[in-house]
């Protein structure tokens, strides 16, 4: 019954979309709002109006981000009848200049339009003279969207996030739908494992082997928690996903839970993230009300229901030990390893914890086949990786691209270079617990293994260049700032040990360092890294290790000479 | 919460008959609490709500969280005081959030708080002696692609400078004034 619902939700909204001569879509989400989308889609929405087309001409579809952030707002024009356009920077006034020129106006007797209309229709027929329009044109053949890969991103920015029928419409709960019918809980667990998937929070642990040992608990209650506290500062993949297509995140969270069999799940969100919190929200109760949530999913026997628990600002909460006490309404403190959540986690019951981007990539997965995805990265690292592109670079905004992409590619081709005179120094990987890459070793393939061989880590995505206007061991105290305010507390090493790092930085940075203090600083890293109980403290001195290692001449110069005995 | 979750709940229930003050908006938290069966893990959730009804949590509202949850006054606190989330101060009327984020600290938004700090003579984290102006800073707001950034009163501005930053909020305090002087004249 449920299942047929869905059919004819989804072969509706299909029908009414194809039945539009032309799609015009305009990004919402929080960059291009912030650069005035606002005002954009409202000023599309009044051209197309004042055209009075005939029914089934134009639609203007509010959607997610199509990538370039930083030219945004951005507007797709999807014609039937001509090759689809992306626009830039698209304010009021070449709002009507894209409708004058894409939507035919038609002719009316003058009485019958009101007065202010009559005026913009002859704006919109003005508009036409105008020449600005043609510099907007971004090239889908350009090497920031050449080079990419779409798989977890592959709806975002086509389809309306608010409305479950457009996600069915584009294919989606299909993937549940086969598993709830065709596979069993271990056949799922295998075919992610086969996939070679693994966590997008950070860690990289193959989330197959997870899944499976959680399914191999014995247990009447275990959970499911999707990680969306997204802590790394200078990153947003996970808002995006969360935002843009909540209903895939869902979806994978379901599928999950299946494989695990648990019966209910959370979904930790950033506090910070009020727009997320509520389309995911919103997701669960339309999921609810279409029986893909609750008793019966689907209409079979399999239950499960989900829940919102909104984070308040504590980087360490992302750490899934902290995460499950922040869950619980604790304080959010992390805890030894093992048990691992899989054996002990919510109330003491085994509990997954999965990242938005790890969850978002299951569907996919399931669709396609394990050995579609296996094919797509290199030897250890499958599929695709969002990242958040950002610091000194000309294009920045939310790219995917296939594993072992070299950072040379992400830089100079897809970011096209540092704008201006400065040239580019490092790019940043995995924010606070990561590290720096300089400039000889762009040709590195994009993995987990190559980036840790750098003394970086993969992280959750975050990507932020850096040119040569950044002092790096000022940029290496900056992170040391960031984890003395996030370290908990909870064990020493952490806790001592950073501040005993920045103060070491500060007496660097104001030049009265010593020579012997680069030793110590680098010793005091090592002891930090090694000994302390969560990983925040094991790769908050991440940043200065690698800033010592490619940059050293940075510190020595800062320190003074010294004077001959 | 219709859970199966091996959660505690307080079996017990605390009925509550609002704020002895007669503040109405006591209701509201009256209401949250009871959404979640007043169990003792909503702590966290509770909190959040009564900070988005009053703004910030004075000790007043911790004691009295503790009391209808049944969670000792010391682990409220301590839970309270452990996120950055919670404020126990009252914000100002206006509030400015600089992101100092990597992707914005690297386009230097540092240079943009201290440029507002010493504008509007206000240190960093703290509001006004009028209470009309606050200035905080945030980890990272989710639109580094247009860093730097700032939410001046809610709305997210992309690629400022400290120039520009001023300007916008001195429209904002102008703005105040004269809504005030026109209330005196009239
Ligand atoms: C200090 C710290 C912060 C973390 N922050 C996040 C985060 O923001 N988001 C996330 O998904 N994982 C984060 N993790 C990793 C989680 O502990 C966990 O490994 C992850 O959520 C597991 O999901 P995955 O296997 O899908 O990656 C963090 C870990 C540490 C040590
Ligand atoms: S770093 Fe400022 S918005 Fe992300």
């Amino acid at each position: 019954m449920t299942l047929e619902k869905l059919e004819r939700m989804a072969q509706r909204e299909r029908q009414r979309q194809e039945k539009f001569e032309r799609r015009i879509f305009c990004c919402i989400s929080t960059a291009c709002l912030s650069a005035g989308a606002g005002q954009t889609i409202n000023a599309l929405q009044e051209a197309v109006d004042a055209c009075h087309c005939k029914e089934n001409d134009v639609e203007v579809v509010q959607t997610g981000c199509m990538g370039l952030c930083s030219r945004g707002p951005l507007v797709r024009v999807e014609d039937k009848s001509a090759e689809t356009l992306i626009y830039a920077d698209v304010d009021v006034d070449l709002s009507q200049q894209i409708i004058s020129k894409h939507v035919p106006m038609r002719k009316l007797t003058d009485e019958s339009i009101p007065e202010e209309m009559q005026e913009l229709r002859e704006n919109l027929k003005k508009a036409r003279r105008r020449k600005r329009l043609e510099k907007h044109i971004l090239g889908m053949d350009s090497p920031f969207f050449a080079k990419q890969e779409k798989i977890v991103l592959r709806n975002v920015g086509h389809l309306d996030p608010e409305k479950i029928e457009d996600y069915l419409a584009h294919g989606g709960y299909s993937a549940l739908r086969h598993v709830l019918q065709n596979m069993t809980a271990e056949e799922v667990c295998d075919e992610i494992l086969r996939s070679g998937l693994r966590g997008r929070g950070g860690g990289g642990y193959p989330t197959g082997l997870k899944w499976k040992s959680m399914h191999q608990e014995e247990s009447e209650t275990k959970f499911v928690v999707v990680n969306g506290d997204e802590g790394d500062p200078g990153a947003y993949m996970d808002r995006t996903m969360m935002e843009d297509n909540p209903h895939q995140v869902l979806e994978g969270m379901i599928i999950a839970a299946y494989a695990v069999g648990a019966s209910y799940g959370y979904f930790y969100i950033r506090g910070e993230y009020p727009i997320a919190v509520d389309r995911i929200r919103r997701a669960i109760r339309t999921a609810h009300r279409n029986g893909i949530l609750g008793k019966n999913v689907l209409g079979t026997d399999f239950n499960f229901d989900a829940a919102v628990r909104i984070g308040a600002g504590a980087f360490v909460c992302g750490e899934e030990t902290a995460l499950i006490h922040s869950v619980e309404g604790k304080r959010g403190m992390p805890r030894m390893r093992p048990p691992y959540p899989s054996t002990s986690g919510l109330w003491g019951k085994p509990t997954i914890v999965n990242n938005v981007e790890t969850m978002a990539n299951v569907p996919p997965i399931i669709n396609r086949g394990a050995d579609w995805y296996a094919n797509i990265g290199t030897e250890q690292s499958k599929g695709t990786k969002v990242f958040a592109l950002a610091g000194q670079l000309t294009n920045t905004g939310l790219i995917e691209v296939p594993m072992g992409i070299s950072l040379r590619e992400i830089v100079y081709d897809i970011g096209d270079d540092v704008p201006g005179d400065a040239e580019f120094k490092a790019a940043q990987t995995g924010g606070p617990s990561g590290g720096c890459i300089p400039h000889e070793h762009l040709d590195t393939p994009v993995d987990y293994e190559n980036l840790s061989k750098l003394g970086s880590i993969m992280g959750s995505g975050g990507l932020v260049i850096i040119d040569s206007t950044t002092s790096m061991p000022e940029f290496a105290r900056f992170f040391m700032d960031f984890c003395v305010d996030e370290s908990c507390g909870k064990c020493v090493p952490c806790r001592v040990g950073t501040i005993q790092i920045r103060i070491l930085l500060d007496k660097i940075i104001a030049g009265s360092g010593e020579p012997e203090d680069l030793n110590k600083l680098e010793d005091l890293c090592h002891i930090v890294k090694d000994t302390s109980l969560c990983g925040l403290g094991q790769s908050a001195p991440n940043p200065v290790l690698s800033t010592l290692k490619f940059f050293l001449d940075e510190y020595i110069a800062l320190i003074p000479a010294q004077e001959p005995a | 919460m219709k859970t199966s979750s091996g959660s505690p709940t307080n079996k017990k229930q605390v009925k509550s008959e609002g704020h002895p003050s007669g503040d109405d908006r006591f209701k509201a938290l009256d209401r949250t609490m009871k959404r979640f069966n007043f169990e003792k893990d909503s702590l966290l959730e509770v909190l959040h709500d009564t900070q988005e009804i009053f703004g910030f949590l004075s000790d007043d509202l911790l004691i009295y969280i503790s009391t209808h949850l049944r969670v000792p006054l010391s682990q409220v606190y301590g839970v309270a005081t452990f996120y950055h989330f919670f404020t126990f101060e009252p914000l100002g009327k206006h509030n400015c959030i600089i992101c100092r984020g990597t992707a914005c600290h690297v386009k230097g938004s540092d240079v943009i708080t201290q440029a507002l700090s010493e504008e509007f003579a206000v240190p960093i984290g703290k509001t006004t002696e009028d209470g009309l102006f606050s200035l905080t800073t945030a980890r990272c707001i989710g639109s580094c692609g247009l860093a730097p950034v700032a939410v001046l009163n809610g709305a997210v501005h992309g690629k400022q400078t400290p120039q520009s930053m001023i300007t916008l909020v001195k429209d904002v305090l102008e703005q105040e004034t004269e809504v005030l002087e026109q209330g005196e004249a009239g």
